[in-house]
């Protein structure tokens, strides 16, 4: 069982994240705004980076190495979302606009040039 | 390619050293990337942008152009890079550093300090002086920020600027208790894997800057004031030195701490974890002291606009 899952499951966990990292990739190139953009980088971080570590989980041996890794997992899982959600927060409070809205949600660039998306 | 954003320059200077930290990942040296990562990309990047929040965010456009700024500043690089030629390849056998006291390094270091992590043996007790000069180096710099920021006396009052945010805010409990946390193991497991003084420092201030950020610079000095982290930061560093006091008392060598106990070894070992302490301490209070003035300063010119 334990074989099985070792040879199959994690290596398909790690292809999975890597394609995961990869879209979070191109994502963040090729979308068109920031918030879409930002999006895609929190795919990279939770799911991308999350698979990657549980292929790591199952592939590892000792105790101390699944505990370790699963720590940087559970830490992973609470600080990206919560950066994301900050980054997004900020861009919105600067008066960064999502595509398809139209009026400005809230303007204090206090004189300085508008930000660039 | 010019930057007039200067939020992007700090940003890429983080990036940078976060790249540089993978790459001393990659050429196992992991004491080395670990301190590139907490002070380059992490509390360096913190300070600057800090320090853009006085100054303001956008360089002012200069027309002219610096030829001869231009021309030594080409001139430097290039003679940099010609130098680079005379370097000896990565991981020469015959390269200058492996041919010196490194090997006397790794061979003794399990059995005259008993410590595994040969970096921190070499950093606390082999090259202890060079260490203590480094941190009056951190201290002295500390005086300076304190000498240039601190004369108006001024305390922040500034509503944290992250007040607001529900989110980070409840993250953030959960997490400064697990950084004060990770900062103690790396202090004090730096005899034994990577990390040490100055790394826990730093993620020490981390943790009480991300505090101050989300509740406030008052909230903050309530945690250490203002007269504590000026005590502190220099009781790190006379610990330091009065370690190397001591031994000198106790008839050996400056810093040579295998005279502190009866077993020379042990004695190793007490004098490396007593200095690190005094890194530590120094460090975090420093840091931490260093962006509270930037807080302050930034209210003052708050409340003169």
């Amino acid at each position: 069982m334990m074989t099985l899952i070792q040879q199959l499951i994690a290596p398909l966990m790690l292809i999975v994240g890597s394609f995961l990292c990869l879209t979070g990739a191109i994502g963040m190139l090729r979308f068109p705004d920031f918030f879409t953009r930002v999006h895609a980088t929190s795919v990279t971080e939770t799911l991308g980076a999350g698979l990657i570590l549980f292929g790591l989980i199952f592939l590892s041996d000792g105790l101390v190495e699944v505990i370790k890794l699963a720590l940087i997992l559970l830490f992973l899982l609470i600080t990206g979302p919560t950066a994301v959600h900050a980054l997004a927060k900020a861009a919105l409070a600067a008066g960064v606009v999502p595509d398809g809205e139209t009026k400005k949600i809230s303007s204090q660039t206090n004189g300085e040039p508008p930000l660039k998306r | 390619m010019r930057f007039r954003d200067l939020v992007a320059v700090v940003m890429l200077a983080g990036l940078y050293s976060l790249i540089a930290s993978g790459l001393f990942i990659v050429m196992d040296a992991a004491d080395v990337a670990f301190t590139e990562a907490a002070v380059g990309a992490g509390v360096s990047t913190l300070l600057m942008l800090k320090t853009l929040t006085l100054t303001g965010r956008y360089k002012t456009p200069k027309t002219s152009r610096h030829i001869i700024a231009f021309v030594s500043v080409a001139l430097t690089g290039g003679l940099l890079i010609y130098g680079t030629h005379d370097m000896a390849p990565f991981g020469s056998a015959d390269a200058p550093s492996q041919n010196h006291v490194s090997r006397d390094y790794l061979e003794n270091s399990i059995s005259e300090t008993g410590t595994p992590n040969v970096v921190t043996s070499i950093l606390a007790s082999y090259r202890g002086f060079d260490t203590l000069g480094e941190l009056f180096v951190i201290f002295t710099a500390g005086i300076g920020v304190l000498v240039l920021f601190d004369g108006t006396g001024a305390r922040s009052t500034l509503r944290p600027p992250l007040a607001d945010h529900l989110v980070l805010r409840v993250v953030t409990r959960i997490l400064i208790p697990l950084i004060l946390l990770f900062a103690l193991y790396v202090q004090f497991h730096g005899e034994y894997g990577p990390g040490g003084g100055f790394q826990a420092g730093v993620i020490f201030a981390a943790a009480l800057i991300l505090y101050s950020i989300l509740f406030g610079a008052a909230a903050a000095r309530r945690i250490l004031s203002d007269d504590e982290t000026r005590v502190l930061a220099a009781i790190g560093l006379l610990l330091f030195a009065s370690v190397g006091v001591m031994t000198v008392l106790m008839g050996g060598a400056f810093l040579d701490y295998s005279v502190l106990t009866e077993d020379p070894v042990a004695g190793q070992l007490l004098g490396i974890i007593l200095v690190e302490l005094g890194v530590g301490i120094t460090v975090a209070s420093m840091i931490f002291r260093t962006f509270l003035e930037f807080e302050d300063r930034q209210c003052a010119d708050e409340a003169q606009k």
